[in-house]
């Protein structure tokens, strides 16, 4: 997988940029309960306690029962995982099954170590 | 001869159009778009694709009362809220009258990651809330190669744009979907796989350093459709379309007359004048008055409370009112009361087609009854003279089809140039040729005016003389010399000779007059005297007789007494 050329450079980091002890604040946009979004909703479960013990806020939003906030929050694809806090907003689409790109995604692993 | 069968498909229920609203594109397409199917709209950058769609929407709201959701992924709500207020739309007005949605998707690829299955249902969810919240019945995407863009997983891209269409298409909503366009292929990403019910192409082409736009339709499924590229001009009351239709020489022939302005042009032209809806052309070299026969027709059509259009490539508009002016027409006032409009601009600036299409909207815009071209002959300059016979052929066929009468001046060089398009390439198109020429004798130089063809009616075969005066143009009467039509100072010589040759009759006719009273009085004179010298001599010859009487009665009574 290539760098993408238009993101900011980084320094290879393991940690995002969070301060510690900052709640990050996760929302899952989905469509609907779908097999899918069960699964997102699973595998974002997994990686937040694996990855991020005791500091994610996960809030489900379904575009179905909600389809304004489709528009206020940009959601074109679901499921999409968006990582409010902390800055920068990162949008993850898909049912977050590779976890190594969901952390890639989050800004907890660099871009460089999944080859 | 249509077999029962073959008659039975075409009565067959045709696709279901979505009139656009567009001048001209309507006509193009036969009925507008295809109604619940998408349309591609592609076109190199700044071609007018956006303009075009955001018209589409804004026309369905305002004419057809179809309310419309504008997706769009490149320019957010108030940047396109801007740009199409150039075209004189306002979008934040109908959105508030909750006509219109207009919904910015943002796809930035540096803030997404793609990890595992997913679709787009985020999409349909807006575009769904948008239809549903005004009820829409026509969406603009613009453009979804910003999906391509932004989304790497192109597989699941195109199932989704598949079935986004199918859905629109289940929901009868006509859309319009915009694409950039390559070199090689009408889109970037081969989107007109799935939307290709109808693709039009929108072109930008430069020509001899002016810029033309024209539209095509290069597809259009189930439908008839014209297939020529068609010019068109983007302003502030959004497109116009040039469609070329009858040509087919269909129009009707009035048989009105109307006066030409100059009273004995038209006795030459049978007693009548132009016949109304023909085409007149006053040609001739320079200064020879062709502005001032047009001038003076204008003037008398004003006057009628006719609207005249005035298309003028040469003087400004204040240029012609003054030398108008100089020979005692007031243009000014009419223009002042909206009877004439004028239209003015180099010929030079736009291409030909351009010129044909800015004409066309200025005539159905201001609907006049007489329609002038000074000069036609400036035309050459822009295009070939192939090009311009043809795109004068179109307005003339356009103005004979709305019975708009007509009038061009042509520079041309004296008679016996043949070259330019102010002699015979179009002499065709012409109903009525005023020539106009220039005499030279004797060191001076007169106007003359001749009438080359006048279509359908009877006129002088005669060439008068051209005077400019403060009352305006006057045509002189034929002055037959010995040896023809004489004109200028050896006229006015001639006028004078003949003149002081009657007033030399005429005195001499009274001097005999006067002479022959005066015989009758002496004749009278004598015979009163000679009368006079009868009676005198009649009354002596009568006293003589009576004493002659007496005497003889005296000698009688002597004899008769005794004495």
């Amino acid at each position: 997988m290539t760098a993408d050329p238009k993101a900011p450079r980084r320094k290879p980091k393991t940690d995002s940029m969070a301060t510690e002890g900052e709640k990050w604040d996760l929302r899952l946009y989905v469509a609907g309960q779908t097999p899918k979004s069960l699964l997102a909703h699973e595998n974002l479960k997994k990686i937040c306690e694996e990855y991020l013990p005791g500091k994610c806020h996960i809030k489900v939003v379904d575009l179905l029962m909600n389809p304004e906030l489709a528009r206020d929050d940009q959601i074109l694809a679901a499921p999409t995982l968006v990582r409010k806090v902390p800055q920068p907003l990162r949008k993850i689409i898909g049912d977050l099954s590779n976890t190594e790109r969901v952390l890639v995604g989050l800004q907890l692993r660099s871009r460089g170590a999944t080859a | 001869m249509k077999s029962a069968k073959a008659k039975r498909i075409l009565d067959a229920p045709s696709l279901e159009k979505c009139p656009t609203g567009v001048a001209g594109l309507d006509e193009i397409t036969n009925g507008g778009f295809p109604r619940g199917r998408p349309t591609l709209l592609c076109g190199t950058a700044g071609s007018g694709k956006t303009l075009l769609a955001a018209e589409f929407l804004v026309r369905g709201v305002t004419q057809y009362d179809e309310p419309g959701v504008f997706i769009a992924f490149e320019e957010t709500c108030e940047e396109l809220t801007k740009n199409v207020a150039s075209l004189g739309f306002d979008l934040d007005a109908l959105v508030r009258r909750k006509k219109l949605v207009i919904d910015y998707v943002h796809i930035d690829r540096t803030e997404i990651e793609e990890t595992g299955e997913y679709n787009l249902e985020g999409l349909f969810v807006r575009v769904g809330y948008a239809i549903d919240s005004v009820g829409a019945k026509r969406i603009v995407l613009d453009t979804i190669e910003a999906l391509f863009a932004g989304l790497a997983n192109a597989s699941i891209l195109r199932a989704e744009l598949r079935r986004l269409f199918r859905w629109l298409k289940d929901k009868g909503i006509t859309a319009v979907v915009t694409a950039e366009r390559s070199e090689s292929t009408l889109t970037r990403h081969g989107i007109e796989e799935y939307v290709s019910d109808c693709v039009i192409l929108l072109d930008q082409r430069i020509i001899e350093q002016v810029a033309t736009r024209r539209l095509r339709v290069i597809k259009y499924r189930g439908s008839s459709h014209g297939m020529n590229e068609y010019p068109f001009l983007i302003d502030e009351d959004g497109f116009s379309l040039l469609p070329v239709t009858s040509l087919g020489l269909e129009h009707a022939a009035s048989t009105e007359r109307v006066p030409t302005g100059i009273a004995q042009l038209d006795d030459m032209l049978g007693g009548k004048g132009y016949y109304r809806g023909s085409t007149v052309l006053a040609s001739g070299p320079a200064g020879t008055g062709k502005t001032s026969i047009i001038a003076h027709f204008v003037d008398a059509a004003c006057r009628r409370g006719e609207r005249c259009l005035y298309f003028a490539f040469e003087e400004s508009t204040n240029q012609i009112i003054r030398n108008m002016r100089s020979i005692g027409l007031n243009l000014k006032q009419w223009a002042d009361r909206g009877l004439l409009r004028f239209s003015v601009a180099r010929s030079t600036m736009l291409g030909l087609e351009m010129h044909l299409a800015t004409m066309h909207k200025r005539i159905n815009d201001f609907e006049p009854r007489v329609v002038i071209v000074d000069p036609i002959s400036d035309f050459d300059s822009v295009g070939s003279t192939t090009d311009t016979k043809a795109m004068l052929t179109r307005l003339v066929d356009f103005l004979k089809g709305q019975q708009i009468t007509a009038l061009f001046t042509s520079l041309t060089m004296d008679l016996g140039e043949s070259t330019g398009i102010g002699a015979v390439g179009i002499s065709s198109l012409i109903d009525t040729w005023l020539l106009l020429r220039n005499y030279e004798l004797l060191g001076e130089r007169n106007r003359g005016l001749q009438i080359l063809k006048s279509r359908g009616m009877a006129h002088s075969n005669q060439v008068r003389e051209f005077l400019f005066s403060d009352h305006g143009v006057k045509l002189v009467d034929v002055y037959l010399g010995p040896n023809g039509i004489v004109t200028g100072t050896r006229r006015l010589m001639r006028e004078a000779q003949d003149r002081a040759q009657k007033s030399l009759q005429t005195e001499e006719g009274r001097r005999k007059r006067t002479g022959l009273a005066q015989k009758r009085r002496l004749l009278d004179a004598r015979i009163a005297a000679m009368r006079a010298e009868f009676e005198a001599e009649a009354r002596e010859a009568a006293a003589g007789s009576e004493q002659d009487a007496l005497t003889q009665r005296n000698l009688t009574l002597r004899r008769e007494r005794p004495g």
